[in-house]
């Protein structure tokens, strides 16, 4: 064994280790913030192994998307709206996580015995290095562009949803309480505080 | 390193082979040659923190018309020393009911992404740790987890100036990253690569006027101006607002962790001005192209007295362009009031992302029209 074949052999244990320990530990922590800052390390760890994989354009993409945009968003949406309440408990909750139990790891077995059935070919195909940018991008502008064009419309299509939804003077009723907009209260919101002849 | 066939010092190659001249196998000389210069870059950072705080404490002086730090060592060098060390010997302390886990955690996430940045900073043909082919995207992407140790910090102080200040921060810095980015993608199309060098490369052509900020005068102007907002720089300094916030996430730091914060902010700021540098001063180059200049004096450039003076001047001219930035911001925190945070967000989100896009669409229209101009 030469030393980079070793080096790389431990980084992928050190790195697979913290994948499924942080994986793990976001679905059973009780603590909704602690599971948030653990999927931040598991996207972390998953860009590591494609890092590993020679791919390191889309170990960039992985943390730029899941780590920087993905996951500071979950962050935002748990610290926005953290309030200390006790959870009314659930009847037949033991019962609950039983069956999620069973139906995970029936899941995992599944997987398990198709990673084991598949005839992989090995070694893999040639990894393409630094070469994989310009590659991607001939995908995205050939064989890929339908995709991409529809994921750009899904993505205008989510925007302009979230607008409506924020900007409430725009509806006559609330999306979600259903309830008439106050009017006078978002024009109320809109005169500055402090008057320009105010004495100060 | 990647092995380029442009000339240039190869510190790399040679200090390989001197080892396997005495009978190193070159895995082990490769294995022995890894460490130096990742250490050598962060001795640099470190240094360049420090000269970055002296450099902060006199212009401020100079500003207000004081004197600044004059007793220790000449000219008061040696003040950020004292400030390091005061910091070291400082009681650390975690506040009660905070959690001090991800307390522990924030600043050192928020400081790792920030010195692994520095992998990418060219100091010369081969003087970088290492040419990944990604280069500038790799800074792009480390920047963005900053804001997740920002959060983690301003959450577990158990504060709520500590928590609207990483709040803020964290928007602060996603707000600014699209224009940044878009801003850099701009200089990307014109050389045709994400590589640091490649790019730095693309500028050599005719010294000082060959270098990015004349074709990239406004890309110049949104990159600078996003570089101090993802540093916390005034005028952005929101995220430590003292009149509204204290101190923000930093309010309940104190010793060592307050020192990561410190450390990070300023490490920070001297990669941003070095990036500037990169992507649109030209980089190592010399104002004057040193090929025209050794020909002029009748030296052949490949070689090793003129290699070692090329070297040099690559260095010196990249750490000079980015303390001229470094002033520049210095001089901008010390002159300029801070924005208030709807100023912030109306002028990243409504300024400059269009202004980044029309730059990114205008670059793309001339490079197709221009392509001798515009890298084809």
């Amino acid at each position: 064994m030469t030393i980079s074949s070793i080096t790389q052999l431990i980084c992928f244990v050190a790195l697979s280790a913290t994948l499924v320990l942080g994986a793990l530990g976001v679905v059973l922590l009780p603590n909704i913030v602690y599971s948030a800052f653990l999927l931040g390390g598991v996207f972390l760890s998953v860009a590591g192994l494609y890092l590993l994989l020679n791919a390191s354009f889309v170990a960039a993409a992985q943390v730029l998307v899941y780590v920087g945009a993905v996951n500071v968003l979950i962050l935002f949406a748990i610290m926005l709206v953290n309030k200390k309440e006790n959870l009314a408990a659930i009847p037949g909750l033991g019962l609950r996580r039983l069956l999620s139990g069973a139906v995970c790891g029936g899941l995992f077995l599944l997987l398990i015995r198709v990673a084991f059935t598949t005839p992989w070919p090995l070694p893999g195909p040639e990894p393409v290095g630094e070469e994989a940018t310009i590659r991607i991008g001939e995908h995205l502008f050939s064989d890929y562009l339908l995709p991409f064009e529809l994921a750009s419309v899904l993505l205008l299509m989510s925007m302009i949803g979230a607008i409506v939804l924020a900007r409430r003077d725009v509806l006559s009723s609330d999306v979600i309480t259903g309830e008439a907009v106050d009017q006078g209260l978002i024009e109320k919101e809109r005169t500055p505080l402090l008057l320009e002849n105010s004495p100060r | 390193m990647l092995t380029t066939t442009a000339p240039g010092l190869d510190l790399e190659a040679s200090f390989e082979q001197a080892l396997q001249g005495f009978g190193l196998s070159p895995a082990a000389a490769h294995l022995l040659w890894l460490p130096l210069p990742m250490v050598l870059v962060l001795v640099a950072a470190v240094v360049g923190v420090l000269v970055n705080v002296w450099l902060e404490r006199k212009i401020s002086a100079a500003v207000q018309q004081r004197i600044g730090p004059e007793y220790a060592g000449a000219l008061g060098v040696l003040q950020p020393m004292a400030d390091g060390l005061k910091l070291v010997f400082k009681e650390d302390i975690i506040p009660a009911r905070a959690d001090g886990l991800l307390f522990t955690l924030g600043p050192v996430l928020v400081l790792i992404p920030v010195i692994l940045s520095w992998l990418v900073v060219p100091f010369g043909q081969h003087l970088l740790i290492s040419n990944v082919g990604i280069g500038i995207f790799l800074w792009i992407s480390l920047s963005s987890i900053q804001p997740i140790g920002l959060l983690m910090s301003g959450y577990a102080s158990n504060n709520k100036y500590s928590l609207l200040g990483g709040l803020r921060a964290a928007a602060q810095s996603i707000s600014y990253e699209i224009p940044l980015a878009l801003a850099v993608l701009a200089v990307v199309m014109m050389s045709n690569s994400l590589s640091t060098v490649d790019i730095v490369n693309q500028q050599t052509g005719a010294g000082i006027l060959s270098w990015n900020i004349w074709r990239q005068p406004v890309g110049f102007v949104i990159f600078w101006i996003c570089a101090l907002a993802e540093c916390e720089r005034l005028p952005f300094d929101l995220p430590e607002a003292e009149e509204e916030l204290v101190a923000g996430y930093q309010t309940e730091y104190s010793g060592m962790k307050f020192a990561l914060f410190y450390l990070g902010s300023y490490i920070n700021l001297v990669l941003s001005a070095l990036l500037v540098s990169v992507l649109y001063l030209g980089g190592w180059g010399f104002p004057i192209p040193v090929e025209w200049l050794a020909s002029w004096l009748h030296q052949p450039i490949d070689a090793p007295l003129v290699q070692l003076i090329t070297g040099s001047v690559g260095i010196v001219m990249t750490v000079l362009k980015a303390y001229l930035l470094v002033f520049l911001a210095i001089l901008l925190r010390w002159t300029t009031p801070r924005v208030r945070i709807d100023q912030l967000l109306d002028l990243g989100w409504k300024f400059l992302l269009p202004i980044a896009l029309v730059n990114l669409l205008i670059t793309a229209a001339l490079k197709l029209a221009f392509p001798a101009v515009f890298g084809g």
